[in-house]
């Protein structure tokens, strides 16, 4: 395997001296077309890497946008498989940038890991982050994706203290995600000032970039942790888009695009601090 | 999955990771993991500390009203014609349930671990009742989560926990039901996570809950271990129990793991039958996948989607099923069976007038098995049934399915 789609792109904006904007879409929200559709605009709208939700039907963590996401896509008959049917549509198109699939165990554990790894690498998945996977229950997935070139991103949060980060960075690849607050997606606010330390002692432990996610709304908010972080990642700001538009009847494509658009110029412009990796 | 080997100890499980065999485990979101540690430890001390013990002792006697009654059922004995069946009267209970042995013992926990604002999840409302009871006795604030569905068919529950002072929240996400109100009762506890303690009311969910329940709730077999030898002179020949997310009947299997001579039968709900997709049988119409921190029979679409259960009781109306009954499922020591609404029903309404008993709609799935037992055992053999729950609260249930008025 050659060097991955996640480690080239975070060594390139590294040199560029700058943070990744990540960008979450939900599969199949509202419907397949429209999913693809703004995943094949992301990349010129400033998403350096993508996350894409598979849905699930009762995803725990989440905070009620990422929910009503979940429940419009499944509506809409969206599945695991129709999930990686997207990736490889836009991966028709793309090679470069990173696709990151995000979810919950149990659609994982009813495919099997090993077929799911397989299908997943050959649909251009790069990395998995599965929300309901610790450390501790990880090594068969881990074993599965790593087979197949994958990696298997850790969530680090306020309550991973240091006795407990080895244990969440021991599989660890890719990058590392730290969650910015303890609760569920898109509800409370991220604060650049609790977050550096995290991110310096995340980075240190790991030696891989952290990028930060949850409660992150406004290019302002983007802007601020992308001084401190190697990553900002923007997900219930955007699905709260796909839903608004759908309720005034306006393009959905358009109007997430330009709210990824005003939040990757916030990103870019922001230097990052000089706590190089 | 392995092929299941049967242990020569079943008091040795969960394993050091919380696991059941294949089953168990915690797969809960990091945020929670250093919690659900902490509470594995603090659980573990309390668990060898005579003062713990002692102390839930004293207000599982004086309090919740224990030991429960060991009934000889004369007359349904004789209905059936087969094995003596003996009920154990859980249904006597303080707040008329079992729920109430476990939510003692963990609101004494919580208390040890200096948390100081309780969460909880219900279905029927048996444990949110039963939690905002023992928060109103220790006074602490009880926030009970629970389906807006739900809500709206046990009125009479919700305004008793309004009544406790307890507050609750109507879960309006996904199905509106007890998987729902579960759900949100993690997002609380994944944003208080500092003074909050959630009480789970089954042997269900991420390790320790499915342990910490359990043994909770076994001082009902032991209670039947001692009180059947007084009364047999041996122990049953089976013990059977309705199974949701299995709590109950956990609890009375327990202290029997280990003697193979004593057959143990679950009762899950089959809705409007198995033949249809409005049920609630894990085992009996699931298979293995994770919810809500563990791994277990569940029931779900082709494709990992958890699917709605249905059930006339609300308290068994749960797609999953604790992690341990999922094991003596694949390792045979206990044998699952089904009941259907019309079944419990019916059951409902014979041990109601034969021995003027009027059971949860629950405990009436494990009565409309009890004869089938009872005669497979047979004449001269002694059955014991978990009769977990009163049916006072099932009473407007019963009579909109009878067509009548009340």
């Amino acid at each position: 395997m050659t060097k991955s789609r996640i480690d080239a792109r975070f060594a390139a904006l590294k040199a560029e001296g700058r943070a990744a904007f990540v960008s979450y879409v939900m599969a199949g929200d509202p419907d397949a077309d429209t999913a693809l559709a703004i995943l094949k605009g992301l990349p010129a709208a400033g998403a350096d890497l993508i996350e894409v939700g598979f849905p699930f039907s009762d995803p725990m963590a989440e905070g009620p946008p990422i929910q009503r996401a979940a429940q419009r896509a499944l509506a809409k008959g969206m599945t695991l498989h129709g999930t990686l049917d997207l990736i490889r549509a836009f991966r028709g198109g793309d090679q470069a940038t990173p696709i990151i699939l995000m979810g919950y165990m149990n659609p994982l554990v009813s495919w099997g890991f090993e077929a799911f790894a397989k299908a997943a690498a050959d649909a251009g998945v790069d990395g998995m982050i599965v929300v309901d996977c610790p450390p501790e229950e990880a090594d068969p997935l881990a074993d599965a994706l790593e087979a197949n070139g994958m990696a298997l991103i850790f969530l680090t949060t306020p309550t991973t203290d240091d006795k407990r980060l080895p244990t969440v960075i021991r599989r660890a690849s890719g990058f590392v995600y730290y969650v910015s607050v303890a609760g569920v997606t898109g509800v409370k606010e991220a604060d650049a000032q609790a977050v550096a330390p995290n991110v310096e002692r995340i980075r240190k432990a790991s030696g891989l970039p952290v990028a930060v996610g949850f409660g992150i709304k406004t290019p302002e908010r983007a802007s601020a942790i992308a001084q401190v972080a190697d990553g900002v990642v923007v997900g219930s700001a955007l699905v709260d888009e796909v839903a608004e538009a759908v309720d005034l009847n306006e393009d959905v494509t358009t109007r997430v695009l330009s709210k990824v658009e005003s939040l990757a110029k916030a990103v870019r412009v922001s230097r990052r601090g000089l706590t190089a990796v | 999955m392995n092929a299941p080997t049967r242990p020569n100890d079943y008091s040795a499980y969960p394993d050091a990771k919380g696991r059941f065999g294949d089953f168990g485990g915690q797969y809960v979101p990091e945020t929670l993991m250093p919690l659900v540690h902490d509470l594995t430890a603090a659980y573990e001390a309390a668990k060898a500390d005579p003062a713990f013990q002692a102390e839930l002792g004293g207000y599982l006697t004086h309090y919740v009203g224990r030991p429960s009654p060991l009934y000889f059922a004369e007359r349904l004995t004789a209905h059936y014609g087969g094995a003596k069946i003996y009920l154990k009267r859980e249904e006597l209970n303080h707040t008329g349930s079992h729920k109430i042995n476990n939510c003692m013992g963990q609101i004494l926990l919580a208390m040890r671990m200096g948390k100081t604002r309780i969460i909880a999840e219900t279905g029927a409302g048996q444990h949110g009742v039963a939690t905002a009871t023992v928060c109103a006795r220790f006074g602490l604030p009880c926030v009970v989560y629970m389906g807006a569905v739900d809500v709206e068919r046990q009125k009479p529950n919700v305004f008793r926990m309004n009544l406790l002072g307890a507050e609750v929240r109507p879960v309006t996400s996904g199905s509106a039901t007890l998987k729902d109100a579960m759900n949100e009762a993690l997002r609380d506890w994944v944003t208080n996570v500092h003074d909050t303690y959630y009480l789970i009311g089954t042997a269900a969910g991420m390790h320790p809950y499915p342990e910490m329940v359990r043994d909770f709730q076994a001082v009902i077999g032991r209670e039947v271990r001692e009180q059947i030898v007084e009364a047999e002179g041996r122990l049953p020949d089976a013990v059977i129990a309705c199974v949701g997310g299995g709590s109950n009947a956990i609890g009375i299997f327990h202290p029997f793991l280990n003697d193979e001579g004593v057959k143990l039968y679950g009762v899950e709900a089959a809705g409007e039958g198995m033949d249809t997709d409005r049920h609630a049988a894990a085992i009996n119409g699931g298979r293995p996948g994770v919810l809500h921190g563990n791994m277990t029979y569940l029931l779900q679409d082709r494709e990992g989607q958890i699917t709605e259960a249905h059930s006339i009781s609300a308290g068994l109306d749960y797609p999953g099923i604790g992690p341990e009954h999922s094991w003596l499922h694949d390792v045979g020591r206990a044998t699952y069976l089904t009941a259907t609404d019309a079944e419990s029903l019916e059951a409902f309404m014979l041990l109601s007038k034969l021995e003027g008993i009027l059971p949860a709609i629950e405990s009436a799935h494990a009565l409309a098995r009890v004869g089938d037992v009872a005669r497979e055992v047979g004449k001269g053999g002694v059955v014991v049934l978990n009769l977990s729950g009163r049916g006072d609260k099932d009473v407007n249930t019963v009579a909109t399915h009878l067509g009548r008025q009340i």
